[in-house]
C-alpha cells in the first residue's frame, strides 16, 4: 500500500509535534486542561481529539505547503507571457474529492464509536448524584445517602458517578475536563452524564454555558477519595447539626478538608494540612467560644438562614442559597470566587455585592465584628 | 413634486454627477447605495472592533476589574451582533450592490427603491440597536440569546428588547436585499451570459441569496415568538410555562448555520475573482466551485445540531449531525484544491488584493480543519463554548470572511473611487494583518483545550490561562493597527493619487470594461457576452488591452427616479418597535404612529412613478 506507508511516514513526523503538545498539557501548570484527562469519558474524547488533530496536521502540512509552494514557484514578473490558460481537469477534482472524503471515514469511524459508548447506562452500581445548577453556583445531592452539599462535589475513586442534572432558573453547563465533556443543564429536563475518577486528588470544574452577570464565576471542584475516606466523609457529613460540626473523630473531619493536598491512600489523613489555619481539634474547643455562639445567633438575626442550610443530612429542598454544613472546610468560596480564608470570608459576607456583582445575597450591613463572629462560627461547620 | 424634479434635472445635466445631500437621501442607484453600505459597514465594524479591545484589555490579566461583568457582557454580546448583522454582512452588501450589477451587465438593480430601502433600514437598524448604549442597556445575552435568559424574568430591562427588536429591524433589510439580488441576478444578465457563464462572485453572492430567503424567515419567527414571550406574557420559551429552552436554541441554529455560510460564500466568490486575474489564469474547475458551492448551502441546513452535542440529543442525533458536518468538509475542500489549482502554474502578481486572497486560503485551511475536530461529538463536548470555538470561528468568519473582503476592498476600490490604494501601506496592512491576528487568535486554540471558557469576563489565577491571553492582547492590537493603515491609505490615497484606468488589474469581467467610477447607467450600451472571461476574450481578440471607454453624456439612457419614501418606509420600523418597548409606559401612540408612518410611507412609495418619463426621448432601460 504506497499511499497507506506514505500516510504512516507523515505521520510519524508529526510524533515530536504532537508529544510537545501532550507534554505542555502534562503540566501542572493547567490544572482544569481537556489534554490531562484523569477519566475514562474525558479519555476517550481526549484520543478522539487526537485523531483528527493527527489528520488535520497530514492535512495542513501538505495543503498549506502546496499552497506556500506555488506561491513561491508561481511568482511571475512584470513582461512575462501569459500562463498556459488551463480550466480545470476532471481527473484532479475526483482525487480530491474522494481523499477527503477517505480521511473522513478514518475519523467518522471512532466518533460513532465514542458517541455511543458515551451515551451508554453506566453499568453496575454507579453513585448517583443529582446536580442542580443555579446562578451562580452548583448544587449537588446524593439520595443514596439524604446528603446535600454545594460548589464541592466529593467522589470515591473507582466508582462511576451518574450524574443526574437539572437547572434552578436558566442553562447552565456542567464541565469537570479531566473527567468528561459539558453537558449543558436545562430547568425541566433531566440530562444525564456519568464520570469515573481514577486517581484521588482535587479537579477544578465550572460552568460553560453563559447563564448571566457572573457566568465567569461558577466554577466547582471536585474532591475524589479513596472509597473508606469517601465513607467517613459521608458519616461525618450527615452527623453535622445546625450549631456545629459533628464531633466526629478527627481524622474523619480532616478527610473532608480539600486544601489541594492529595490524601495518601490508606492512612488516616491526621497530617493533611486544612486550608484553614485552625485545626480539627481546635474546632471542639471553638464551639463553645462566645465568638463562636454569637456567630451562630448572627447566623439565625441576620437572615443568613432563610437562604442556606447547616445541615447536610436531609437538608431542605428549594434553598436559594447554597448549603454551608462543610462550609468551613471548602476550599473555595462563592463558587470559585476566592480562596476559603478567614479574611476572604468576611469580606464576602459583608460584601458579596462587591465581589460578585448580581448574586442573590444582598449586601446585609454586616459589621467588621460581627463578620468575624459569623466566620468563626461558619469554621465549625467543616 | 420634488423627486420627480431632481430626476429630470439629473437628465437633462449630466447625470452621474449629481452631489449634494439630497441626491444621497433620495438616490436609488445601486452605487450609491453600495456606497452607503460601506459607510455605515465601516463605522459598525470599527464601534464592533473597539468593543473587541476592551474585551481583550480586561481578559488580558486574571481577576482584572476594568469593566464590570454586566458592561463586559454588553460588549461580548454586540461585539458578536455588531460584526454579523452591522459590519460583515453589510460589507458583503457593498459588493453585491456595486459589483453584480456591473458584472453581469446591467445599469441597475431589479428593484432599485427596495435596494434604497434596505441600506436605510440597515442604517437605522444599526443606530436602533446601538442607541441602547445610550439608556446603559446594551443587549447582554449573547448573540445567539440562549433562552431562558432572556426571558422577562431573567432579564427584565430593556436589553434584550433592544437585541430582539434591533435583529427584527436587520433581517427586514437582508430580506429585501436577498429578494433584490436573486431577482437580480435570474432577470438582468446582460445577453450570452448564461447561468455558467456568471462570474464566480455572482454565483457565490447568487447561493447567498437562497440561504438568505430561508434562513431569515426562521430567526424571524424565532424573535416573533420571543417577543411575544417578553412582551404579552406567554410561554414558548418559559419552562416554568411549559416552554422550551431547547426550542430556541434548535430555531436560533436553523437560522445560525446558514448564517455562517451567508458570511462566508460572498468571500469565497471575491477570491475566485482576485486570484484569477492576479495568476493571469482562468479560475480552476469552474464547474466543480459553482456545484461546491450549492452542495455547501444545501448541507448548511442539515447541521444545524452541532451547535447543541452538549445539550444531550442522543447517539442517533449525534451521529447523523456529525456525519452531516463532516461531509461539508468535503466541498470546502474542493474548494480549497481549486484556489490552489488555480495559482499553479500561473503567473503570480502579489499585489495586495492578493496577498489578502492567498492569507484568506491559508487561514480559511486552519479554520475548516478545527471545524472537522470538533464535528466529532465526543471531541466537540470538551471544545464546545470554550476558546478554542472562539479561534474555530474566528479563523473561518476573520481569517475568511474579513481577509477576504479586504481582498475585495483593494480589488474593486479603483472601480468605486477611481484611485488605485497604494500598494506599499497595502502591504503593510496585510502583514501587520496576518501577524496580528494569528498572535490574537492562535493562542486561543491551547487556552480552550487548557480549559477556557467563552463568554467569561475574567479567569482566575493558578489555570494557566494568563501568558496567553497576554499574547493574544498584543495581536490585537497590531491587527488594530492594520486597519488603522488601510483607513490611512484610503485617506492619502483619496488626495494625492492620480485617477485610476478603467482596467489597472488587467481584468476579467465586465466591471473593468467602463470607466472608474462607472457612470450613473454602467453601460451606455448593454455588452453581449460570449464567454466565461469576457474582458479577457475581448483583449485576445484584439491583441492587446482595451481602449480607455469614454465618459458620455447618456442622453436618452433611461434611469429610475430617486425617492425619499424608501426611507420614510424604513424609518417607520425603529419607530414602531421603539412604539412596542415604550407601550407600557407612554400606551401604545408609539405603535400607531409606526404603522401608520410604515403605511404612509408604502402607500405613496406604490404610487409614485419608478422611471421619470421624457416625452420624446424612448427608454432603453431594463425590462
Amino acid at each position: 500500500m504506497l499511499l497507506g506507508s506514505r500516510v504512516t511516514r507523515r505521520l510519524s513526523w508529526l510524533m515530536p509535534l504532537l508529544a510537545l503538545i501532550v507534554i505542555a498539557a502534562c503540566a501542572k501548570d493547567f490544572p482544569q486542561s481537556t489534554l490531562a484527562p484523569k477519566g475514562e469519558l474525558a479519555r476517550i474524547e481526549d484520543d478522539l481529539f487526537f485523531t483528527t488533530v493527527k489528520w488535520a496536521t497530514l492535512v495542513f502540512i501538505l495543503v498549506e505547503g502546496a499552497l506556500v509552494y506555488s506561491i513561491f514557484r508561481f511568482r511571475g514578473k512584470p513582461g512575462d507571457p501569459e500562463p498556459q490558460q488551463v480550466h480545470g481537469n476532471t481527473i484532479v477534482e475526483i482525487i480530491w474529492t474522494v481523499i477527503p472524503a477517505l480521511i473522513l471515514v478514518m475519523i467518522a469511524v471512532p466518533t460513532v464509536k465514542a458517541i455511543f459508548r458515551e451515551n451508554e447506562t453506566p453499568q453496575g452500581q454507579p453513585l448517583t448524584v443529582e446536580v442542580i445548577g443555579h446562578q451562580w453556583w452548583w448544587e449537588f445531592r446524593y439520595p443514596e445517602f439524604q446528603l446535600t452539599t454545594a460548589n464541592e462535589l466529593h467522589v470515591p475513586v473507582g466508582r462511576i458517578v451518574s450524574l443526574k442534572m437539572g437547572a434552578f432558573d436558566v442553562v447552565h453547563s456542567f464541565w469537570l475536563p479531566q473527567f468528561a465533556g459539558k453537558r449543558d443543564v436545562f430547568p425541566n429536563r433531566e440530562t444525564r452524564l456519568w464520570f469515573n475518577a481514577e486517581e484521588p486528588g482535587e479537579y477544578s470544574g465550572q460552568c460553560a454555558e453563559f447563564c448571566g452577570i457572573q457566568h465567569g464565576r461558577m466554577a466547582f471542584r471536585v474532591v475524589a477519595m479513596p472509597p473508606a475516606d469517601f465513607q467517613s466523609w459521608v458519616d461525618h457529613m450527615k452527623g453535622i447539626t445546625m450549631q456545629t460540626a459533628a464531633p466526629a473523630p478527627a481524622d474523619s473531619v480532616h478527610t473532608s478538608s480539600a486544601g489541594g493536598a492529595v490524601q495518601q491512600q490508606g492512612k488516616p489523613a491526621q497530617q493533611a494540612q486544612a486550608p484553614a489555619d485552625d485545626s480539627a481539634k481546635a474546632a471542639p474547643a471553638q464551639a463553645q467560644s462566645p465568638e463562636v455562639a454569637q456567630g451562630q445567633k448572627l447566623f439565625l438575626m441576620k437572615g443568613c438562614v432563610g437562604c442556606h442550610s447547616l445541615v447536610a443530612y436531609n437538608a431542605p429542598k428549594g434553598l436559594l442559597g447554597p448549603n454551608l454544613a462543610n462550609v468551613g472546610a471548602r476550599s473555595y468560596i462563592a463558587a470559585g470566587t476566592l480562596k476559603n480564608t478567614d479574611e476572604n470570608l468576611a469580606h464576602w459576607i459583608r460584601f458579596p455585592q462587591e465581589v460578585k456583582h448580581g448574586v442573590l445575597m444582598p449586601n446585609l450591613g454586616v459589621t467588621e465584628d460581627e463578620a468575624k463572629a459569623l466566620v468563626a462560627f461558619l469554621r465549625t461547620h467543616r | 413634486m420634488a423627486t420627480t424634479a431632481v430626476g429630470h434635472e439629473a437628465l437633462a445635466a449630466a447625470p452621474g454627477e449629481k452631489t449634494g445631500l439630497w441626491s444621497w437621501i433620495t438616490t436609488v442607484d445601486h452605487k450609491r447605495v453600495a456606497i452607503l453600505y460601506l459607510i455605515g459597514a465601516t463605522v459598525f465594524f470599527f464601534l464592533g472592533g473597539i468593543e473587541a479591545l476592551l474585551i481583550r484589555i480586561q481578559l488580558a490579566k486574571p481577576d482584572n476589574n476594568l469593566v464590570s461583568p454586566e458592561f463586559y457582557n454588553q460588549l461580548f454580546t454586540m461585539h458578536g451582533t455588531t460584526m454579523i448583522f452591522l459590519a460583515v454582512m453589510p460589507m458583503s452588501q457593498i459588493f453585491f450592490n456595486y459589483i453584480i450589477p456591473l458584472m453581469i451587465g446591467a445599469r441597475d438593480v431589479a428593484f432599485p427603491r427596495l435596494n434604497a430601502f434596505g441600506v436605510w433600514v440597515f442604517l437605522l437598524g444599526g443606530l436602533f440597536l446601538n442607541a441602547s448604549f445610550l439608556f446603559g442597556a446594551a443587549p447582554d445575552a449573547g448573540w445567539f440569546g440562549y433562552a431562558n435568559l432572556t426571558s422577562k424574568q431573567f432579564s427584565p430591562g430593556m436589553h434584550v428588547d433592544f437585541w430582539m427588536l434591533g435583529l427584527q429591524i436587520l433581517g427586514v433589510s437582508s430580506l429585501a436585499a436577498a429578494v433584490n439580488f436573486f431577482v437580480t441576478i435570474i432577470n438582468l444578465r446582460a445577453p450570452g451570459m448564461r447561468l455558467m457563464r456568471m462570474p464566480m462572485f455572482v454565483w457565490m453572492s447568487f447561493i447567498t441569496m437562497i440561504l438568505l430567503l430561508l434562513a431569515f424567515p426562521v430567526i424571524t419567527v424565532a424573535l416573533i415568538l420571543l417577543m411575544f414571550d417578553r412582551f404579552f406574557g406567554t410561554h414558548f420559551f418559559v419552562p416554568t410555562g411549559g416552554g422550551d429552552p431547547i426550542l430556541w436554541q434548535h430555531l436560533f441554529w436553523i437560522f445560525g448555520h446558514p448564517e455562517v455560510y451567508i458570511l462566508i460564500l460572498p468571500a469565497f466568490g471575491i477570491i475566485s475573482e482576485v486570484l484569477p486575474v492576479f495568476s493571469r489564469k482562468p479560475l480552476f474547475g469552474y464547474a466543480a466551485m459553482v456545484f461546491s458551492g450549492v452542495f455547501i448551502a444545501f448541507l448548511g441546513f442539515g447541521v444545524w445540531s452541532h451547535h447543541m452535542f452538549s445539550t444531550g440529543m442522543g447517539p442517533i442525533a449525534d451521529t447523523f449531525f456529525s456525519l452531516a458536518t463532516m461531509l461539508i468538509a468535503i466541498p470546502t475542500g474542493v474548494k480549497i484544491f481549486n484556489w490552489i489549482g488555480t495559482i499553479w502554474g500561473g503567473s503570480l502578481q502579489l499585489k495586495t488584493p492578493m496577498l489578502f486572497a492567498l492569507g484568506f486560503i491559508a487561514m480559511f485551511i486552519m479554520g475548516g480543519l478545527s471545524g472537522v475536530m470538533h464535528a466529532s461529538p465526543p471531541a466537540d463536548l470538551q471544545q464546545t463554548d470554550t476558546y478554542f470555538v472562539v479561534a474555530h470561528f474566528h479563523y473561518v468568519l476573520f481569517g475568511g470572511s474579513i481577509f477576504g473582503l479586504v481582498a475585495g476592498a483593494y480589488y474593486w476600490w479603483p472601480k468605486m473611487f477611481g484611485k488605485v490604494l497604494d500598494e506599499r501601506l497595502g502591504k503593510i496592512h496585510f502583514w501587520l494583518q496576518l501577524i496580528g491576528f494569528n498572535l490574537t487568535f492562535f493562542p486561543m486554540h491551547f487556552v480552550g483545550l487548557h480549559g477556557m471558557p467563552r463568554r467569561v469576563y475574567t479567569y482566575p489565577k493558578g489555570l494557566g490561562f494568563d501568558s496567553m491571553n497576554q499574547w493574544e492582547t498584543v495581536g490585537a492590537f497590531i491587527l488594530a493597527a492594520g486597519f488603522a493603515v488601510m483607513l490611512y491609505n484610503i485617506w492619502k490615497t483619496w488626495r494625492t493619487a492620480p485617477p485610476a484606468p478603467a482596467d489597472p488589474w488587467n481584468g476579467a469581467t465586465l466591471e473593468w470594461s467602463i470607466p472608474s467610477p462607472p457612470q450613473e447607467w454602467n453601460f451606455p450600451e448593454i455588452p453581449t457576452v460570449t464567454g466565461r472571461d469576457p474582458l479577457w476574450e475581448a483583449k485576445r481578440q484584439r491583441g492587446g488591452t482595451l481602449p480607455e471607454p469614454q465618459r458620455v453624456s447618456g442622453q436618452g439612457i433611461h434611469m429610475p427616479a430617486p425617492s425619499y419614501w424608501p426611507l420614510v418606509t424604513a424609518f417607520s420600523l425603529p419607530l414602531l418597535f421603539t412604539g412596542l418597548m415604550l407601550a407600557s409606559k407612554i400606551g401604545p401612540w408609539g405603535i400607531f404612529i409606526g404603522v401608520a408612518t410604515l403605511f404612509f410611507g408604502i402607500y405613496n412609495w406604490v404610487f409614485e412613478p419608478s422611471y421619470t418619463s421624457i416625452p420624446g426621448v424612448k427608454g432603453k432601460g431594463h425590462h
